[in-house]
């Protein structure tokens, strides 16, 4: 089996998914290649062949470029599969290759198990086995669910592509992140805040916890959405990656995107009503309780010892 | 101006789930259900681009049994002005790419300019869907997207990256937008307008009427994820648990040194 691993760059620089695109074409000890565009200077440690479009002249991400880049790199190595990140630009690019190549696309892959892709459903509460019926078939990955490979190493033979024609979507620019305030990045307890507190007055609570911890409070992204909590407290990927020395999740389910941001907490308790909420996977202690009752009372317990 | 938001109904995420006899699916029984959180976002944005378009006309279409009108009536109710109800007792054994070609199929030639989808279902979540009606209509899409301009037939948008990032792009409609949580703050629909949304047009058509396309992937099996397990499970008296957690946090970490 042949995979075409399709790597990502932001600004130049290699993103962390690329070594986990690596690390799955080990996993089905398949022959790989890789696609990137990107800068030369700037290569991913591959031991491969890597086509490479320069990212200056291509620009950042443009849908119909980079779909049409990807085809003429098909069109020459013709792998089995494709296998992209299930990122923002993985999730976007995946759909129109398996489109171009009637292709089956299979999203958001956690495991392979004897050769068949598994793949999360319902909020990570269930999964599904699914089979292509397609002689090619495109995949996303979960970040984190083929781990990096060890130490990135190696050096790619590098065969230059160029792009032909423009897109229709034009990028016009990136939007920073919004500054200032709290950096959850360095507090050494955070407490955050899900959906369960159910209502805004409650971010006081889960607020007062975190005081009496001499912690921080952060917020899970529905949360955020709801505007209880501003967006420099969100955790997860598309707010904060935390790793404190005490991480206490309050009401929150555990989307993976909420995990990928605190699993790698030292010490990860979990207090919620849903004994089956996929936080309890990755928490130290689960707390089963209404954390309405449970974290006035846990409060009053701290600030007295 | 011409626009279609396509939504879903799903369960609520909360409910216990069980797999059904059939083992490649959840059973549909004992669920309480709702419309996808994403598509909330889309019919928002949706009724707001009506609203500001001022003539425009907006289709909401689904597809699924008699059940998913209640989910219609509520985007109808918070604007949308027809409803296009694709009858399919078995929409959830189709694929992605099915989904697609019906909605493309329902879509092509009626010349919207504007489609909106959530980025993904909150129970398949392949984020498949959107993009695949794009390709299948040869129409310019951007996913992924938390904000919204239309400005003299050019769509101005942020697309949500990872970190926090946004990638600012325009495009010229026709387009399709998938959209993503927190793009704009979703209507509660209003007595008036609930009574309003009965009187409006809610057609059905057959599935197998604009189902052209073959199923590309199928679901072998569905099963519930072993437990990793490993960490302590409190269940019972609050103060006890209060108690023991406090314990437990003073031996295993030292923020309570």
């Amino acid at each position: 089996m042949k995979i075409l691993l399709i790597a990502e760059s932001r600004e130049g620089k290699v993103l962390s998914g690329t070594y986990e695109l690596v690390a799955f074409a080990a996993k089905m000890n398949a022959e790989s290649v890789m696609f990137l565009v990107g800068d030369e200077g700037v290569l991913p440690k591959y031991d491969g062949k890597l086509y490479l479009a320069d990212g200056k002249t291509v620009g950042e991400y443009n849908p119909d470029v980079h779909k049409q880049l990807v085809l003429d790199v098909i069109a020459k190595e013709n792998p089995d599969m494709v296998a992209l990140c299930h990122s923002s630009y993985g999730w976007d690019l995946a759909p129109r290759i398996a489109y171009a190549l009637k292709a089956a696309q299979i999203s958001e892959v956690v495991d392979v198990v004897d050769g068949v892709p598994v793949v999360p459903v319902c909020n990570s509460k269930l999964r599904c086995d699914v089979k292509a019926k397609t002689a090619k078939t495109v995949v996303t990955l979960q970040a984190g669910a083929f781990g990096l490979s060890d130490e990135p190493s190696g050096t790619p033979t590098v065969e230059k592509i160029v792009v032909t024609g423009g897109g229709r979507v034009q990028f016009t620019g990136y939007e920073q992140a919004a500054s200032g305030g709290v950096d959850l990045g360095k507090a050494q307890v955070i407490v955050s805040a899900g959906r369960g507190i159910g209502k805004p007055e409650n971010v006081a609570m889960i607020a007062g916890l975190a005081k009496a911890l001499g912690g921080e409070y952060g917020a899970s992204r529905p949360v955020v959405d709801s505007e209880w909590v501003e967006h420099n407290r969100q955790v997860g990927t598309t707010g904060q990656t935390v790793t404190p020395k005490l991480y206490i999740a309050c009401g929150i389910s555990g989307a993976i995107q909420h995990l990928a941001g605190m699993k790698k907490s030292e010490f990860i308790v979990a207090i919620n009503t849903d004994k089956d909420a996929p936080i309890g996977d990755v928490a130290d202690v689960l707390v089963v309780a209404d954390l309405k009752q449970f974290v006035p009372l846990l409060t009053e317990k701290i600030k007295s010892l | 101006m011409k626009i279609l938001v396509c939504i879903k109904q799903v369960p609520d995420m909360e409910s216990k789930f069980k797999v059904d006899a059939g083992g490649t699916w959840y059973a549909k029984t004992d669920l309480a259900w709702r419309m996808n959180e994403y598509d909330e976002y889309a019919v928002e944005q949706a009724v707001q681009l009506k609203e500001q378009a001022k003539d425009a006309d907006l289709t909401v279409l689904c597809i699924g049994s008699d059940q998913v009108k209640e989910t219609m009536k509520k985007a109808l109710a918070m604007g949308c002005d027809r409803g296009a109800h694709i009858a399919d007792d078995n929409a959830s054994g189709k694929e992605p790419f099915e989904i697609a070609g019906v909605i493309a199929e329902y879509a092509k030639g009626k010349n919207f300019d504007l489609i909106f989808t959530g980025m993904q279902s909150q129970d398949r979540g392949s984020a498949q869907v959107g993009v695949l009606v794009a390709e299948m209509l040869g129409l310019p899409s951007v996913s992924t997207v938390v904000h919204f301009a239309y400005e003299g037939g050019a769509v101005v948008a942020k697309r949500e990256l990872e970190g926090g990032i946004k990638a600012c792009v325009k495009v010229q409609a026709p387009v399709v937008i998938t959209c993503q949580l927190g793009m704009n703050t979703p209507r509660y629909p209003t007595l008036p307008n609930i009574m309003k949304a009965k009187k409006k047009e809610l057609l059905s058509t057959p599935v197998q009427d604009l189902l052209k396309v073959d199923a590309r992937q199928e679901t072998a099996r569905m099963y519930f994820p072993e437990k990793k397990g490993g960490g302590l499970v409190l269940e019972g008296d609050m103060a006890e648990m209060a108690d023991k957690l406090i314990k437990i946090l003073k031996e295993k970490t030292a923020v309570l040194a």
